[in-house]
């Protein structure tokens, strides 16, 4: 069922999922969306199944016309939105009919917001994944960036009874200095004086920032004295904050499989999210944490997650 | 301590941390056949042998990285049950890799910086073409783009260093040199080794039933062919 006709495509906006799983080992970079705490919100917020496809937006929303009744919801970064020129709130869903104008703004805090549809978007699978990977010009909406004159469809959804809302206790702040937590490793022995540094001072996030990577500016990360300054290549995890040539850290994001620099730390699962929201000009400060805090962190975000469903789904 | 043995091979498998969801394995610290026969035994065994809350394994050269899942597993129990199957390895069937033929048609167009590779090893065109159709590569890991093989085993004779400007986008196909390595683009993609010449077949097709024809531990054998096969093997190709 065709529902949106794009108008104007916006910064960058691609439709994602939550990644294709299965094919690092052949390049293939598992992709999806990079904020999943919204992502994930939004589904529950038009009562979609968990992996149903969303538009990714990217600093400049898109404006659409609207070619089928539906509900719609928009998470993650606090964003201007009007339908036919009346203001609409982010992270609540709302019904909109043929001839409608949803015109999405520009972020007011945050980076990346999630549209999601009910039915969610309809894409081609490719690989077991709906996401758009850019660079092999595969998945989403022929393997690009959204154009004006593209036609989405959306798969045959249940229209909500009653609209949903988040928490707003719930809802994420996006403020321009963050604390990030992360694991040292994998190659935190090639550092010493390095880790410190890393620990203690604040990063700012550069104008090079995007679905690869975060390219952060401050004092320099220097691998120990004797050390080699580059490693066998091997795989990278979303997260793991490379030092490359130059001293500045690199927080990867999810275009990436392999590669040859040392990693120093690991940016812990339930803040990679927050990294994704932030926009160049933010400060980013590393902290330590143990795996084990890690894994609990996970674990209570689970927990979470489950409360907030059963909830909304009763609301 | 790590201990080394002969080959570069570990004597025990190190363990390191990448983040809450990583977990790296390696099993020596050169890139070496022997290690990365290990590291593609493990692979396999680890393959036949679900290990519960993995979701994913990718071989490199000489490390293995194992992403699961934290609320189904941790890497204790990973670490363990990955040794008692290290430990077990002899009695575990690993299939012999493969040797996939990989049609070249070498220089001119497709071939560009050919003359480059003869001029700076002093060979012939023909030498260079022939040096390079004689080994079975060895397939040490795939990434950087989607089939990109790193392949082991050029001739020395051949090793020449990367283009100072690379190009901003390297043919589909092409076959290239930069070093002692080579490798194929199986993608059009930014690229600074010399290319030598370029395959007709697809490398990656992401909607044919198996979108790669190798895979990491495999081995690749060029076979020249003329310009008028290449057309041939393209529009057979396009269907």
């Amino acid at each position: 069922m065709e529902v949106f006709s794009v108008l104007t495509p916006g910064g960058y906006t691609t439709i994602q999922d939550r990644g294709r799983y299965g094919y690092q080992q052949m390049g293939i970079p598992v992709s999806g969306v990079l904020d999943a705490f919204a992502f994930h919100c939004a589904n529950l917020l038009v009562a979609n199944p968990k992996n149903s496809a969303v538009m990714e937006i990217t600093v400049m929303g898109p404006r659409l016309e609207i070619l089928a009744a539906a509900d719609l919801v928009v998470t993650g970064a606090e964003i201007k939105m009007t339908l036919n020129d009346q203001p609409v709130q982010t992270w609540a869903s709302f019904g909109v009919k043929p001839g409608d104008i949803l015109d999405i703004q520009q972020v007011q805090s945050g980076c990346r917001a999630y549209l999601a549809v009910s039915g969610g978007i309809d894409v081609p699978a490719v690989m077991g994944s709906r996401s758009t990977y850019v660079g092999a010009n595969i998945g989403g909406y022929e393997g690009r960036v959204l154009k004006v004159g593209d036609v989405i469809k959306c798969g045959q959804g249940n229209r909500l009874d009653t609209l949903r809302k988040m928490p707003a206790d719930l809802i994420p702040a996006y403020p321009p200095e963050l604390t990030i937590r992360a694991i040292p490793g994998p190659q935190d022995d090639f550092f010493k004086e390095g880790l410190e540094v890393l620990f203690q001072s604040d990063f700012m996030v550069s104008t090079k920032a995007d679905r690869m990577g975060y390219r952060l500016q401050g004092p320099q990360v220097k691998i120990c004295e004797g050390m080699p300054k580059s490693i066998i290549s091997e795989p990278t995890m979303p997260g793991g904050v490379q030092i490359p040539a130059d001293e500045q850290p690199i927080i990867l994001m999810v275009e990436q499989t392999v590669g040859g620099y040392t990693k120093i730390v690991t940016v812990i699962s339930v803040d990679f999210p927050r990294v994704a929201q932030a926009t160049p000009g933010d400060t980013i400060r590393f902290e330590r944490v143990s795996l084990e805090t890690a894994h609990t962190l996970y674990q209570e975000q689970l927990k979470k997650l489950q409360a907030l469903e059963n909830q909304l789904s009763i609301q | 301590m790590i201990t080394r043995m002969q080959d570069g091979l570990f004597e025990k498998a190190r363990f390191r941390t990448a983040g809450d969801r990583g977990l790296l394995i390696e099993y020596g610290d050169v890139i070496d056949p022997a290690v990365n026969n290990k590291v593609r035994s493990m692979a396999i065994a680890i393959e036949d042998n679900p290990l519960r809350g993995v979701t994913e394994v990718i071989p490199t050269y000489r490390s293995l990285l194992m992403i699961y899942d934290p609320g189904m597993t941790d890497p204790v129990e990973l670490q363990t049950t990955l040794e008692t199957l290290e430990a077990r390895l002899g009695d575990i069937k690993i299939p012999p890799p493969r040797t996939v033929e990989i049609p070249v048609c070498y220089g001119g167009e497709f071939g560009p910086d050919i003359d480059t590779v003869a001029d700076t090893n002093r060979l012939t065109v023909e030498a260079v073409v022939q040096l390079h159709g004689e080994p079975e590569y060895l397939i040490y890991m795939v990434g950087f783009t989607p089939g990109f093989p790193f392949l082991g085993g050029l001739s020395e004779k051949l090793y020449t260093p990367r283009l100072e400007t690379p190009r901003t986008l390297v043919p589909e196909g092409s076959v290239g040199i930069a070093n002692n390595q080579t490798g194929i683009y199986p993608i059009a993609s930014p690229g600074g080794w010399q290319l030598i010449g370029r395959t007709p077949v697809k490398l990656f097709a992401p909607r044919r039933k198996n979108p790669f024809l190798y895979q990491a531990g495999d081995r690749i054998k060029f076979k020249p062919i003329t310009a008028e096969e290449y057309k041939r093997c393209i529009e057979k190709e396009a269907g």
